[in-house]
């Protein structure tokens, strides 16, 4: 898994770069892009496993860590535009100026630096989770319950986003970003830059998923999804351990908001809606829960299936997914990587 | 030479007839000379396209005293009049039917149907829907009805002009009637505030103590606003006052109603769910598509039967019910049963089945929001007194919530099936085990909680727009009343429901429609963390 | 182990591989890219303009084609998904190579493409009625911006119909907030004090309006004629009319005059509580002109059906679609930067019957109607313009751009020039 992550970091930037437009191997930079925000997905996909998969929390809102990851980032992108907005103001973004914003909201402060800002890519969502599962886990609020009010927490968030009031630019959201770090966000370099970058933080991301499942840590998460009140009764700190992990899994779903962001050119409040937080589920259960690199593939397949569809057969798009969700839950509940996985023991 | 003379005095009488028919509009209502003729003049001037001559034409016809004027002026209000267009007759018609019925507006003789592309309506805009209202109200001051007189008297009272208040005042001298002669002192006494008497506004103030009309409000406060004596000035301020004391009573009232209205919406949106997920366990994305299918039945009962959308509305209910109940049993039977168990599965795949539904509803109806239109009866309001007024179609929906909660409580509390239900749903092993038999039990249950879903949205239907997405505003909305009433317990859906519904009407005013809704959501996620199991908690096994 | 790197290997070689594909064709035909939403949301509206755009090319393609050659239409669905419509703009000029895109219809989706435009130097013709405060040098905004649409149905209430008192009411998001700040200003300027202007927004899909209706009621209930300027979003609008409807508020007591209703809202609603209350676009499928007639026939032919009916942003659609073919034929070839340069000063047919010309600053003269809601769910014209009005890429009543000017000539070419500081802001 990951020697192919390698490969693909290798070969696709140097496809886009030094393989000349003409030649059949050139990979455009649309595709490039595309594949870039796949990788972010697949990392969020690998950060719903962990909780899901592994300790048996379906979060229906992580969509909300990694939309506030991405506003992080989209503030320090908004930053960087300066005095290049549409009215020249060196300080406010253009969405401000026109609503008379006399000066810049006080949460908006910092967001110039990029330290800051990629500390607040972490510490946001990471902190949001924290404060979320501390309440949620010590009361016990378990399974669906669970699963419910994380879709209350990101559907709060949504409508919160969507106010002009909030000062995030209302449905807008942040858009017509420049540069990063002083490079242009629109030459090819950078975008092979960013991708490599995602491509790292997905490889980084896995690693540490992998690392903790694979150690006593993960038995023990497995056993807590298991049999949550033996464990209990063991003497371990359930509500401990699931907050730790919880928390960490918002923090890689924040940073793949942060990269997919510069990547798609936008963040606004419909990365909050509760309908793309399912999706994020349905990617994992597509791929196989428990797996990491099940995730990592659904999230692959299924939004290549999306862009496909959405191109080739826009009517059909719908069907083609709910008919997906309806028969992988029936006859694969463990995922595509499950179908392959029975193959193997079968031989 | 003889001719001389006679020429200038018979133009001389010309000339005066002339200007008497010009002044005679002006006398007032059923004061012209000949009123068929000044009548015939106005409708001449209506049939033309511009609506300056229109507006002549209207006050032509209102003072001109003929019979028909009325129901010439209410038919063009209504939009029933026409002009058929082979030889510019002008006629009464409701092009409801076709081919349409006319009625001459001349000789009141049905003449012969023609086909709607024949006729032409006479089309008004909003200065002349305004000019109607009011002369209409002034012919209906001389109607024999006592009721018609005392409605065109408030109406009149709300805007009065020195005209207006002038043909009141002749009006009072000659009603009888004791409630139309109460109406009118109270239009005189709203006249009498700006009179320069200092007696009179101080009679007139008390004679309008704890009147809500808004006109007595604006013109007190104006009274307030200019120099006055002290004593007028006391007198006007407490009058305000109680004014003001009612006003915020009846605020109160109003938003408590549209509170409990809110929530009678949810109620009705979750008690399916409350079924499905409360005593069966089963969390079904597709909750809110079965609504939507409810709705597009209202809408389809609607097409078969387009000349009477009432009943069409009654019979949409039991078909509405069977249509999503059936939708449900089908997706239990061929998804949910494989299901059993695994809850946090079932919410993915019906999840998926809520995106197949929403599109073929969009292949079959297309995407555009369907119009499903209201029953006479269901449009307008209760009129309380003149600041208080309930929507009636509000008050249906209350009451229809009410219903269906109770049919389905004493279903599930006092028949057998009812019985079966709970028996299940508290320990399905022991339930089997005295002969009942579950796997029906459960697909029953989903397809009544799927059938309530479909009444919802036949409610719905009537509220909000009838498209694909209807289904997805109120899913997540049906979840948190479940979940805060206490899953597995219809009067907590209820009681959280309108509680809900009522404490966000509260906290609109001040927070605004968004963070209102915001604000609630918080508080939910916080009152589950508190008592995971809602406010009416499921006791005994079940509970775990 | 084995199977890990089989899934995702097959994941990647899918994905990979057919991206690769279909890079390869000859350019026999004229591609048109249409980037409207066909499912979500946005579906709703966006569904007829994609229809409109395949009934405009197939019309041209029976006259002949474009330079001798036929035209393609590249439909692709972006699914009311913001970021997706950055994904398929540039799917459409990277892969497909369209010579122009006609699409978008909210303003966070034509956010949302405008760099990949700029980027990749593509041209957009955006239909709908919007806030106006942008001008791109590959946009083309066919629809109409605050002062073709606001400005002048606030003139006609404030001066035909006596209005005193004014309830600004929108959907929570940036068309509604910028016309309302623009109208406010407007309104302000013409006297009209703080305390008889109510400002009110609702989110997305509101339905429970009886708070709200009950509040303008009062508002309205204080002598001084009041109306209601809507600017609220789609879906909304049939629960804010109903609920008008049964709380007694009609057309002439409290008219409501509408920036988002039109007849594509309106075949959706039972409109006979609403009959009075008015509209403001450029178009209205009632107008009486020959090429309309025309249109609404060729329209209900394509479609199949004559129960469909048309609008406003569907007329900005064929005023934008006949600009770009009198502009490619000016220039004698697609290249977006030459047609760029034709395009401005050209003049089509437009539907109310008169003629539309594309402005330097990219917007287009257009005329205002202002029409009643009639029983059948059309409008009646009851006021209009005497001339074409002048696009306003930046609004006048502004505090941050009555400075600005856009004007996309050479040797200017700059969509936001200021004219104080005699700068062009925002370009490098």
């Amino acid at each position: 898994m990951l020697g192919l992550l390698l490969l693909t970091t290798l070969v696709v930037p140097v496809c886009n770069l030094l393989v000349p437009d003409s030649s059949g191997l050139h990979i455009s930079t649309y595709t490039m892009t595309l594949l870039g925000k796949y990788l972010c997905y697949a990392l969020l996909a690998v950060a719903v496993d962990l909780v899901w998969g592994y300790l048996g929390i379906l979060s229906l809102g992580h969509g909300a860590f990694f939309a506030l990851g991405g506003y992080a980032m989209g503030m320090y992108l908004m930053r960087q535009i300066g005095s290049r907005g549409m009215y020249g103001n060196p300080v406010l973004p253009d969405f401000m100026v026109f609503l008379n914003w006399q000066e810049l909201p006080w949460f908006w402060h910092g967001f110039h630096w990029f330290w800051f800002a990629m500390l607040m890519v972490i510490l946001v969502p990471g902190l949001l989770a924290l404060a979320f599962g501390w309440l949620a886990f010590r009361s016990r609020v378990t399974g669906v319950y669970l699963s419910i009010m994380t879709q209350a927490l990101t559907y709060a968030l949504l409508l919160a986003f969507f106010r002009n009031e909030m000062g995030f630019g209302g449905n807008n959201g942040l858009t017509d970003f420049k540069d990063i770090l002083g490079f242009s966000l629109q030459s090819d370099a950078t975008r092979a830059a960013l991708f490599i970058a995602s491509a790292a933080a997905l490889g980084l991301g896995y690693l540490s998923c992998l690392y903790i499942t694979r150690s006593r840590l993960g038995r023990l998460c497995t056993a807590i999804r298991d049999q949550e009140n033996r464990t209990r009764f063991i003497g371990y700190r359930v509500e401990n351990f699931k907050l730790w992990i919880f928390t960490f899994s918002a923090i890689l779903a924040g940073i793949a908001g942060a990269l997919y962001v510069p990547q798609v050119g936008i963040i606004n409040p419909g990365e909050f809606a509760p309908l793309a937080s399912i999706e994020i589920v349905i990617w994992v259960a597509v791929g196989g829960r428990a797996t990491l690199y099940g995730a990592v593939a659904g999230a692959l397949m299924v939004n290549y299936a999306k862009s496909y569809l959405t191109g080739a057969m826009p009517d059909a798009w719908l069907f083609a997914l709910g008919a997906l969700f309806v028969l992988v839950t029936l006859l694969l509940p463990r995922g595509v990587t499950g179908l392959l996985r029975k193959k193997e023991v079968n031989q | 030479m003889q001719s001389a003379p006679s020429s200038p005095c018979s133009f001389k009488t010309l000339l005066i007839l002339i200007l008497t028919a010009l002044l005679l509009p002006l006398a007032g209502p059923g004061h012209a000379e000949d009123p068929k003729a000044q009548f015939t003049e106005g409708t001449t001037l209506l049939i033309q396209g511009d609506f300056e001559q229109k507006r002549n034409g209207i006050q032509k016809i209102a003072t001109s005293g003929d019979k028909r004027a009325k129901a010439v002026l209410m038919a063009l209000q209504d939009g029933n009049l026409f002009l058929v267009k082979k030889d510019n007759t002008l006629v009464y018609a409701n092009t409801e039917n076709s081919p349409v019925d006319i009625m001459s507006v001349f000789s009141g003789d049905v003449l012969k149907s023609v086909k709607k592309r024949k006729l032409k309506k006479i089309t008004i805009n909003n200065t002349l829907r305004t000019q109607l209202k009011d002369v209409l109200a002034k012919i209906d001051l001389n109607s024999p009805d006592a009721k018609v007189r005392e409605e065109a008297v408030n109406k009149l009272a709300v805007s009065l002009t020195p005209e207006s208040s002038g043909l009141l005042s002749e009006l009072l001298e000659t009603e009888t009637n004791s409630d139309v002669r109460d109406a009118l002192t109270t239009a005189m006494a709203i006249a009498d505030l700006r009179s320069p008497d200092n007696e009179k506004k101080l009679l007139a103030l008390s004679r309008l103590q704890g009147n809500l009309n808004p006109t007595v409000r604006n013109e007190i406060q104006r009274l307030i606003s200019e120099k006055q004596d002290i004593s007028i000035r006391n007198k006007a301020e407490s009058v305000l006052s109680t004014i003001e004391a009612k006003t915020t009573l009846y605020g109160l009232a109003e938003t408590i109603f549209f509170g409990l209205s809110l929530g009678s919406v949810l109620v009705l949106a979750a008690i399916g769910l409350a079924i499905t997920f409360g005593v069966i366990g089963v969390i079904n994305m597709a909750h809110g598509e079965l609504i939507m299918l409810g709705a597009y039945t209202t809408y389809v009962m609607q097409q078969m039967l387009p000349n009477s959308i009432g009943i069409a509305l009654f019979l949409s209910i039991p078909a509405a019910f069977i249509v999503s109940g059936l939708t449900g049993i089908v997706i239990e039977r061929s998804v949910i049963r494989f299901l059993y168990g695994r809850p946090l599965e079932t919410l993915l795949a019906t999840f998926g089945v809520s995106l197949i539904l929403q599109q073929a509803v969009r292949s079959v109806f297309s995407p555009l929001n369907r119009s499903v239109a209201s029953p006479a009866w269901m449009s307008g309001s209760l009129q309380i007194n003149p600041i208080l007024s309930l929507t009636t179609n509000r008050i249906t929906i209350l009451i229809f919530s009410l219903l269906v909660f109770t049919g389905l409580y004493l279903l599930l509390k006092k028949s057998s099936i009812g019985l079966q239900v709970r028996a299940v749903s508290q320990n399905r092993n022991m339930a089997r085990a005295m002969g009942i038999r579950a796997a029906k039990v459960d697909a029953l249950t989903f397809g009544l909680g799927s059938g309530i879903a479909g009444i919802a949205g036949v409610a719905l239907s009537q509220l909000t727009n009838v498209g694909p997405n209807l289904g997805q505003a109120y899913i997540i909305d049906s979840f948190m009343v479940v979940v805060f009433g206490g899953v597995g317990n219809l009067w907590g859906t209820l009681i959280g429901g309108l509680s809900l519904g009522v404490a966000n009407k509260f906290l609109e005013p001040w927070a605004g429609a968004v963070l209102a809704k915001i604000l609630i959501l918080v508080f939910i996620i916080l009152f589950i963390q508190k008592r995971p199991q809602g406010l009416f908690p499921q006791k005994g096994r079940a509970a775990g | 182990m084995k199977s890990k790197l089989i899934a995702i290997s097959v994941a990647c070689a899918l994905t990979i591989g057919t991206l690769f594909s279909s890079q390869v064709m000859a350019a026999e035909t004229i591609k048109v890219g249409i980037l409207h939403s066909l499912s979500g949301t946005m579906a709703i509206s966006e569904t007829t303009l994609k229809d409109t755009m395949l009934m405009l090319i197939d019309e041209q393609n029976k006259k002949g084609g474009l330079l001798g050659k036929q035209l393609e239409a590249v439909v692709v669905d972006p699914a009311s998904d913001w970021p997706l419509f950055a994904e398929k703009a540039r799917e459409l000029i990277e892969k497909e190579k369209v010579a122009a895109v006609f699409g978008c219809w909210t303003s966070v989706s034509r956010k949302s493409v405008l760099p990949v435009f700029e980027e990749l130097n593509n041209l957009l013709f955006y239909p709908v009625q919007y806030e106006g405060e942008e001008s791109s040098q590959n946009v083309f905004y066919t629809g109409a911006a605050p002062n073709q649409q606001a400005i002048p149905a606030v003139d006609y209430l404030m001066n035909d119909m006596g209005v005193k008192r004014w309830v600004l009411a929108g959907t929570d998001y940036v068309y509604p907030r910028t016309t309302n700040k623009i109208l406010e200003a407007y309104l302000k300027a013409k006297g009209v004090a703080a305390e008889d202007i109510m400002i009110n927004y609702t989110p997305f899909g509101h339905s429970d309006w009886q708070s709200i209706v009950a509040d303008i009621k009062k508002f309205g209930s204080l002598g001084k004629k009041t109306a209601v300027v809507s600017t609220i979003n789609g879906d909304a609008n049939v629960p804010f009319y109903k609920e008008l409807g049964n709380q007694g508020i009609t057309a002439d007591n409290i008219p409501v005059v509408a920036f988002s209703v039109g007849e594509e809202e309106l075949s959706g609603i039972d409109t006979k509580p609403l009959v009075g209350h008015l509209a403001a676009w450029n178009y209205f499928m009632s107008v009486d002109s020959e090429s309309n007639d025309a249109f609404i026939e060729s329209w209900q032919k394509f479609i199949k059906s004559e129960k469909r009916v048309t609008n406003d942003p569907m007329e900005a659609h064929y005023i934008g679609f006949n600009m770009w073919i009198k502009a490619v034929e000016k220039a004698g070839t697609t290249d977006p930067s030459a047609v760029q340069d034709a395009i401005i000063g050209v003049t089509v047919p437009n539907l109310s019957g008169g003629y539309s010309a594309m402005m330097p600053n990219h917007h287009i003269t257009k005329p205002v109607l202002i029409g009643e809601i009639q029983d059948n769910g059309q409008f009646e014209v009851v006021w209009q313009t005497a001339g074409m009005v002048v696009g306003d890429a930046w609004s006048d009543f502004l505090e941050g751009s009555k400075d600005l000017i856009s004007d996309w000539r050479k040797p200017l070419s700059c969509g936001n020039y200021n004219v104080k500081s005699g700068k062009c802001s925002g370009q490098q």
